[in-house]
């Protein structure tokens, strides 16, 4: 087996060799406090200045100061939502969606226990969300709107800029978990009506354990963590100098990168995705292919289980992931998939590939090549199956007793 | 990526006796779709003998699953009926080299092929006897469905009563707040609510060494040990494990786990559980050690 194709980049990325150079001074002999005076801690004071510099350019963010770096993209919804709660102690309410990222959708069902009312939009088939009945939602009771720009397993894009003007008309307070928009669709906050931004590094070759809230400069804000004056107060604690230089920079390269991911990396995954349609039946792409990440594909393939799926991939050195219960280890396939009211019997062979620009043509069609016997091989093992297609009414002829 | 044995990858990436098998006289039907594990299991049976000759699976389901199903239809085949509804859920596990804790379910999924299929050529009805929760416990694989029908059946009021009953919580204690949270809810339902700090349900046996002021001679002290050993026994059996006493070397008591025990992932917490009832019983500070820190012992001392 050659080097491993890594089709997984949703779930994180490599971080970019040029990321890791400019991080490596500051392991050795830059390894100051940036809060110190002595020309130890000011060199890294700066660096950090320059970081947070690269960062506002990729957001589009009006001042640098709206930038606050937290310990990841889980910290920051935190962050987030419990400020507007806390800064708005009369408002019970919160609005999400019923496909947030865990980091949203669990933290929600914890504030319900707490007395919270959460609202869940819903999607459609296609996993977009009805614009009417959030308008329907907005009031004085509600403290924060939370809904994610772009979904990390279908890569479906939410209206949010619109959502966040339909907010700040209702003076209600916006949010967006844009992990996985951030540095693949081009973003703009200044133009914007979003108060707050959740981003996450290790989803742009930065490293792992750093993440950014954007606040923008008079929303009111209640810190999560209280203790030093590092970033302005709003979020105490010694920074992680090495990785917000390192995300700095994966900020600045993925700036210019935004153009390739939009074209190049685009065309790979529409290649990629005909290719699989074209050859396997009964296999569909979920979400809203019309607004979707140029980067992401999620096939269910009906039948057969993802998780088997998966190992036969990885054995072939193709790294990918699915929304089945197994790989999630719950007993349900992934909510974003249940949401959509995918059958079960597709819900649990979806299989989501995401390319970075680290992808080459050539690994697409290796890629192209080595599904479809691999879903067959499945098929045939499968009491859904007979020869070429799927059983006759395939909901009766296997009926399980439930165990 | 879960931690599949070589043996589970060999049997999903090389699967025995896939297919339906042609005139075959009994079928099995069995899983759950919302599970994303489902099996059918068919057999062909010798009338005259009950021995089945041949025995085929159709599973749609993850790596463990497919395993599990391949392992059971090699383990069955040549077996009588009767001999075959012998073999459990944990015996395939077994065939297997173990299956992680969250995968247990994809090894009772086919037992219970094996119990309908066997219902279907003997003309009964077969119904599934178990409904499966969320888990909780990844320590002891134990499921929100058993904690909650335990707590209810023995009224149970504290996560160390839950611990007591099922195990659930008695490892890493990650768990005990869903554990908290499933008795909060229990306890609702009969109109009573969660108290963290109510007494424990099954008192505490009352340390020894209160009542026991003379100091134990060797022999005494090692015979109590056995007595000890011997009560906690049958439930390392229930496992089809067990524990042998090694050694006594001052507050060193070292044992060599046995059976389903040695080489389990949970040695470290069945050795801790030992531990805490030696320590109990002897009211004393004691180490329990398994049987290679006796060989390091010795290595050490020689």
């Amino acid at each position: 087996m050659s080097k491993g194709i890594y089709l997984d980049n949703n779930a994180t990325t490599m971080v970019a060799p040029e990321v890791v150079e400019a991080m490596l001074p500051y392991f050795t002999e830059q390894f100051g406090n940036p809060s110190s005076i002595h020309q130890f801690g000011n060199q890294v004071g700066k660096a950090l200045k320059k970081a947070r510099k690269q960062v506002q350019r990729l957001l589009g963010a009006q001042y640098d100061s709206e930038i606050i770096f937290t310990s990841c993209g889980t910290e920051s919804d935190s962050t987030a939502i419990l400020s507007a709660l806390r800064a708005q102690p009369e408002r019970k309410e919160i609005i999400t969606t019923v496909v947030e990222h865990p980091a949203v959708l669990n933290l929600a069902e914890q504030l319900e226990k707490e007395g919270y009312v959460v609202h869940y939009l819903k999607v459609d088939k296609k996993g977009r969300l009805d614009l009417d009945a959030y308008q329907a939602l907005l009031s004085d009771q509600v403290a924060v709107v939370s809904v994610m720009w772009a979904n990390n397993e279908s890569g479906t894009l939410f209206p949010v800029e619109k959502m966040a003007e339909m907010a700040k008309a209702a003076g209600v307070m916006f949010h967006t978990d844009a992990v996985q928009a951030v540095g693949k669709v081009p973003i703009n906050l200044q133009e914007s009506a979003i108060d707050m931004l959740s981003l996450s590094g290790h989803k742009l070759h930065a490293p792992k354990g750093v993440g950014v809230l954007y606040l923008r400069r008079g929303v009111r804000y209640r810190p999560l963590l209280r203790g030093g004056h590092q970033e302005r107060g709003r979020r105490a604690g010694t920074e992680n100098a090495t990785s917000i230089i390192g995300l700095g920079k994966a900020c600045e390269m993925a700036q210019e990168a935004m153009a390739y991911e939009n074209s190049f990396v685009k065309a790979m995954r529409d290649k990629l995705e005909k290719g699989i349609l074209d050859q396997v039946p009964y296999c569909f792409v979920t979400g809203d292919p019309d607004h979707r990440l140029p980067n992401t594909c999620n096939i269910a393939f009906e039948y057969i289980e993802g998780e088997a799926i998966l190992l036969l991939l990885n054995k072939m050195g193709i790294a990918a992931s699915s929304g089945s219960a197994c790989t999630s280890g719950s007993l349900e396939p992934s909510h974003v998939m249940r949401a959509m009211d995918i059958p079960f019997t597709a819900a649990h062979g979806s299989v989501r590939l995401s390319l970075s620009r680290y992808n080459t043509m050539e690994e697409i069609d290796r890629v192209i090549d080595a599904i479809p016997p691999i879903v067959a091989q499945l098929r045939e093992l499968s009491p859904y199956w007979q020869g070429n297609g799927p059983v006759e009414e395939p909901e009766k002829a296997f009926a399980p007793t439930y165990a | 990526m879960w931690d599949y044995s070589e043996k589970v990858q060999e049997h999903f990436f090389n699967p025995r006796n896939a297919g339906a098998v042609e005139n075959a006289n009994a079928t099995g039907d069995v899983g759950s779709l919302s599970c994303g594990d489902a099996l059918r299991l068919t057999l062909k049976v010798d009338p005259e003998t009950d021995k089945i000759l041949d025995a085929g699976f159709q599973t749609f389901g993850c790596g463990s699953a497919i395993a599990s199903s391949s392992a059971l239809t090699e383990m069955i085949k040549g077996m009588t009926l009767d001999d075959a509804l012998e073999v459990s859920n944990q015996d395939i596990a077994d065939f297997l080299d173990g299956l992680p804790p969250e995968k247990m379910h994809c090894s009772v999924m086919g037992r219970e092929a094996l119990q309908a299929a066997i219902a279907n050529y003997r003309g009964e009805e077969w119904s599934d006897d178990h409904e499966e929760g969320a888990l909780v416990c990844k320590c002891f694989a134990i499921d929100e469905v058993m904690i909650e029908e335990t707590v209810r059946a023995n009224q149970l009021k504290t996560v160390e009563d839950v611990t007591n009953y099922t195990k659930a919580g008695g490892g890493c204690a990650a768990c005990h707040e869903g554990i908290e949270e499933i008795l909060t809810r229990v306890l609702a339902e009969q109109g009573e609510a969660f108290d963290p700090n109510a007494a424990v349900a099954a008192p505490e046996p009352e340390p020894v060494a209160a009542q026991a002021k003379q100091p134990l001679t060797n022999l005494q002290r090692i015979k109590k040990i056995e007595t000890l050993l011997d009560e906690i026994r049958p439930n390392l059996q229930r496992d089809r494990g067990d524990v042998e006493l090694l050694e006594v070397d001052g507050r060193n008591i070292y044992v060599n786990l046995i059976g389903a025990c040695s080489g389990c992932q949970l040695a470290s917490a069945t050795l801790g559980g030992i531990q805490q009832h030696l320590a109990d019983g002897l009211g004393e500070m004691i180490q329990v050690l398994p049987a290679e820190a006796l060989a390091h012992r010795d290595m050490m001392r020689a």
